[in-house]
């Protein structure tokens, strides 16, 4: 039985019926058409679907979508206001630091929930935070200085994005 | 000589890629994120057995499911498909194709798709799956290169007859074909040889471990006509797959590459879009398809696991005699293996005149392999490499002096007989030989390996296309998928050829259907193939260009120059017709501007890499971690250094992984046990260091601006080094990988 949610995606009022064993990630892609929310292992372990569950990062492979009831969820699809580029999303295209992209989205929502939390991390502190995202191509020695770059970027602008 | 001295004004720089917004706010569409009007979904029903015959097949209660649209098994595809298809590095004849899509006589690994299902929802796909019944007579397996060798070894091909052999033999066998490589005289150059090393390496099966799922999206028209939208290397190759194992025309078939989300080599052949398009022709409704990460690891094709036995001889001043290999590779359920590419690279960092490479291609009850960067050698090279450490070792003499002593040079033979022409192996020992960190004191418990690694660098056949818009921009159109920033890398080319601004160049990867035959991304020969099309597509609009110019001055074309994105006045210096200009008077003087290139590049393009990794072990617990790592490179020309860069980062975190973490475990009847993220532990950001690089630029004299390519050469020695830098820190010799903790203990406590 389709169970009905009302939920805030990106700031927006969302409503939408879903199956009780499908999973916020299901809900995103195929229900609400937000396909920038990956799928890579539907296991919590690659964290290419990384979302912001009222403030909270966790990956929506492992939330179900009847669980985003009266909540607010932040996807990569809302990190840009505006259109003007998140730091960590400036910083990864200024250092050329993805190869095949499919792990950004995940990168993007976990860093900016680094920053959000401490906004002077240590190139220790980000490949710990960053643990949970499974990057294959680059290594990730750009994608850690892009971070940094961005944390150092957004501490010289007094913290604003 | 470098890009400035070369007068590049582009090259060499490193601007944002074009596609990258879309890439970091998540609008870049991969795979699994198209969907169609009418959409339906389809599954895959897979083996529970290694090895069984299938002696039936009963679909009609799944069928009966409401909501079930079509089931197709091995009898909707073509039993033996008359024709090949170019997969580059990834060999597989047609029936084994036909076969590896869907088991007709037998399943052949735990995983092997035997049927397939659309359905309206996923879920209905899943209950179908459950509702088919398959008939199957359990057959013993064989799960490992003894097993699949022993004399009395259950056979996966009754016909399967090993290749290679002298007479050829009468009986079946699991051993699909043996070659040899050899140059000179093996006896005599060991009976010259004061020290000799000789051992034997073994690297497990492992998975290239793209991040994103392979996924489709198929829909076969009332006229026959096909659409593929699909996350693979190769849109032509998909596109001579499905028209192969289905009957149909290429030119019936259109395959529209979706962006990728990594590939590795794995993407290089198909197991979706046949079945896809065979459900979509049966229902006629758009079939979406994508696998779950665990039907990845089961029933995508890893890399070979390995036995590799070295023999390498040496006089007492460091001069290698003789090296000797015999390299076997377990090929997974079908012949073809990379063990031809294995074999001729093991040696090819050496200019010695007595060597042999003996290479085995031998079937196992287990996926069947597909191309993992630089296919095959990495395997072959960590005995090499390693072997060559212990040589250092034993002769007392510097590594990397061992290395610079023997390393090959232009005009160096190599074992499959061609001749080397400019390459970059002693420049990049020379580079490493003086780095710091090759000085840089090591801590207690650490080691410190170097390894040398080779990969050939395929060229063969690409097109591109230019045209100009009416405001003088230039449109480019490529049919190479980018999976690591090629589109930077046209684009810059482009620009330079032209020299027009990059921001004004708008790089596309089209359909099979908007551009000429393109061989896949593989091979690391994007940047070296593709990239010399764009010139030659570029240079084909700077001729009708100049001819158009030449029309408004009323001069003849062949004097007419082009310098700085202009036509120049052949009588009226400091006269001259830029591109903006010449897109303005393009109506009347023909018509739009366009461009066309296309090539097949015989030649391959030898790369050479050196890595230097510092290993830290925990002799207590026998965990290890990578402390520093240096990866040195020639790229002969670094169009894009950033994207260089990161290739060379990417190779050596897999080769680390393939070290230290990664393994394909599998229990007594041949189920894996680890088909997930979890238990297949691929280095995660925490496990690495930074990746210091170093780029050598020898310009290959094959290509205009003297690009390598750079994909694949990254992979090969990291294993080797990280191995020896393991070994000595642990003051031990392992030879069998991955190095988990419980093994290095073991050395350890065997040490004493």
């Amino acid at each position: 039985m389709s169970i009905h949610v009302r939920t805030r995606i990106n700031g927006q009022a969302q409503e939408f019926l879903c199956e009780p064993d499908q999973s916020a990630l299901q809900v995103l892609r195929d229900t609400l058409g937000l396909t920038g929310s990956k799928e890579g292992c539907n296991s919590g372990d690659c964290g290419a679907c990384s979302v912001l569950l009222d403030g909270t990062l966790v990956c929506a492979c492992l939330v179900l979508g009847a669980e985003l009831e009266g909540r607010s969820l932040a996807t990569i699809e809302g990190i840009a206001e505006g259109g003007r580029l998140h730091p960590v999303q400036q910083k990864l295209l200024e250092h050329n630091a993805l190869q095949c992209g499919i792990c950004i989205p995940g990168i993007v929502v976990a860093a900016k929930a680094l920053l959000d939390h401490d906004p002077d991390p240590d190139e220790t502190a980000v490949r710990y935070w960053l643990a949970g995202n499974l990057c294959r191509c680059t290594g990730y020695d750009k994608i850690i200085r892009a971070v940094l770059d961005a944390a150092a970027t957004m501490r010289a602008s007094g913290g604003a994005p | 000589m470098n890009a400035n001295e070369q007068g590049l004004r582009q090259i060499g720089t490193r601007p944002p890629r074009p596609d990258g917004v879309d890439k970091v706010t998540g609008r870049a569409r991969y795979g699994a994120d198209y969907t169609l009007p009418g959409m339906v979904w389809g599954r895959v029903l897979r083996s529970p057995h290694a090895h069984a015959r299938i002696l039936g097949i009963d679909a009609s209660a799944a069928l009966a499911l409401p909501g079930v649209l079509a089931v197709v098994t091995a009898e909707d595809f073509l039993a033996e498909p008359k024709g090949d298809v170019a997969s580059g590095e990834a060999e597989i004849e047609s029936g084994d194709l036909s076969r590896n899509v869907m088991a007709r006589e037998k399943a052949l690994y735990h995983g092997h798709a035997v049927a397939a299902v659309a359905a309206t929802t996923p879920r209905i796909a899943a209950a179908a799956l459950a509702a088919i019944r398959v008939d199957y007579e359990p057959l013993p397996a064989v799960l490992d290169l003894d097993a699949a060798m022993a004399p009395d070894a259950p056979l996966l091909h009754a016909d399967m007859f090993t290749r290679g052999v002298d007479p050829e033999p009468r009986a079946a066998s699991n051993v699909a074909a043996i070659t040899t490589f050899q140059r000179g005289d093996l006896d005599a150059g060991f009976a010259a040889a004061e020290v000799v090393v000789e051992g034997t390496w073994c690297s497990p099966m492992a998975h290239q471990g793209y991040i994103e799922p392979q996924a489709c999206l198929a829909c076969v028209g009332p006229g026959g006509e096909v659409e593929v939208w699909c996350s693979t290397q190769g849109p032509f190759m998909v596109r001579a797959s499905v028209a192969l194992l289905l009957g149909l025309d290429v030119a019936d078939v259109r395959v529209i590459p979706t962006e990728i989300g990594g590939g590795f080599g794995g993407k290089t052949t198909v197991y979706l879009e046949p079945l896809a398009v065979a459900l979509s022709r049966k229902c006629g409704r758009p079939v979406k398809m994508q696998l779950s990460r665990e039907e990845v690891f089961r029933a995508t094709g890893p890399a070979s696991a390995t036995r590799a036995w070295v023999k390498i001889g040496a006089r007492a001043d460091g001069t290698i005699t003789a090296m000797d290999a015999r390299l076997e590779y377990d090929a997974g359920a079908f012949r073809g293996s990379p063990f031809i590419p294995g074999a001729m690279s093991i040696f090819a960092c050496y200019d010695v005149p007595n060597q042999r490479a003996v290479a085995l291609d031998v079937v196992t009850n287990k996926p069947k392999v597909a191309a993992y960067r630089a296919p095959g050698a990495p395997q072959a090279i960590l005995a090499s490499e390693c072997a060559l450490n212990e040589l250092a070792a034993r002769l007392g003499i510097d590594p990397i002096e061992l290395r610079l002593l023997n390393a090959a040079r232009e005009g160096s033979r190599t074992i499959y007989g061609a001749a080397f022409e400019a390459i970059g192996l002693v420049e990049c020992l020379e580079q490493a030989r003086r780095h710091p960190h090759y000085a840089a004191a090591l801590q207690a418990n650490q080691g410190r390996g170097v390894a040398a690694g080779f990969w050939f660098n395929a060229g063969l056949q690409s097109s591109a296309a230019v045209h100009l818009t009416e405001n003088g921009k230039l449109l480019l159109e490529e049919g190479s998928p980018d999976i690591g920033g090629s589109r930077a890398a046209m684009a810059l080319i482009a620009a330079e050829t032209l020299g027009m601004p990059y921001a004004s160049v708008k790089p596309a990867v089209v359909d099979t259907s908007g551009i000429g035959y393109t061989d896949l991304t593989g091979g690391s020969r994007t940047t070296y193939a593709t990239g010399y099309a764009v010139i030659e597509a570029c240079r084909d609009l700077i001729a009708k260009l100049c001819a158009r110019a030449a029309l408004e001055w009323g001069v003849d074309a062949a004097r007419v120059g082009w310098r700085d994105g202009a036509a120049c006045h052949p009588d009226a210096p400091g006269t001259t017709l830029d591109i903006v200009a010449l897109t303005r008077l393009a109506a009347r003087t023909g018509g739009p501007l366009s461009g066309y290139g296309s090539v097949n590049l015989k030649q391959v393009a030898p790369a050479f890499a050196v890595d230097i990794a510092d290993v830290e072990v925990d002799p207590e617990t026998g965990a290890s971690r990578v402390v520093r790592f240096t990866a040195i490179q020639d790229a002969g020309r670094a169009i894009h250094p950033d994207f260089v860069e990161g290739q060379m980062q990417g190779g050596a975190a897999q080769g680390i992984g393939w070290a230290l973490n990664e393994e394909y475990r599998f229990d007594a009847r041949g189920v894996l046990e680890n088909p997930g993220f979890l238990d297949y532990r691929m280095p995660v950001a925490s496990d690495l260091p930074m990746i210091d690089t170093v780029i050598v630029e020898v310009p290959h004299p094959g290509h205009p601006l003297g690009v390598r390519g750079v994909g694949e050469a990254p992979i090969c020695a990291p294993m080797a080094a990280v191995t020896s830098a393991l070994n000595q820190a642990a003051g031990t010799s392992i030879r069998v990988l991955h190095l988990t903790p419980s093994r290095v203990l073991a050395a350890i406590g065997a040490r004493g």
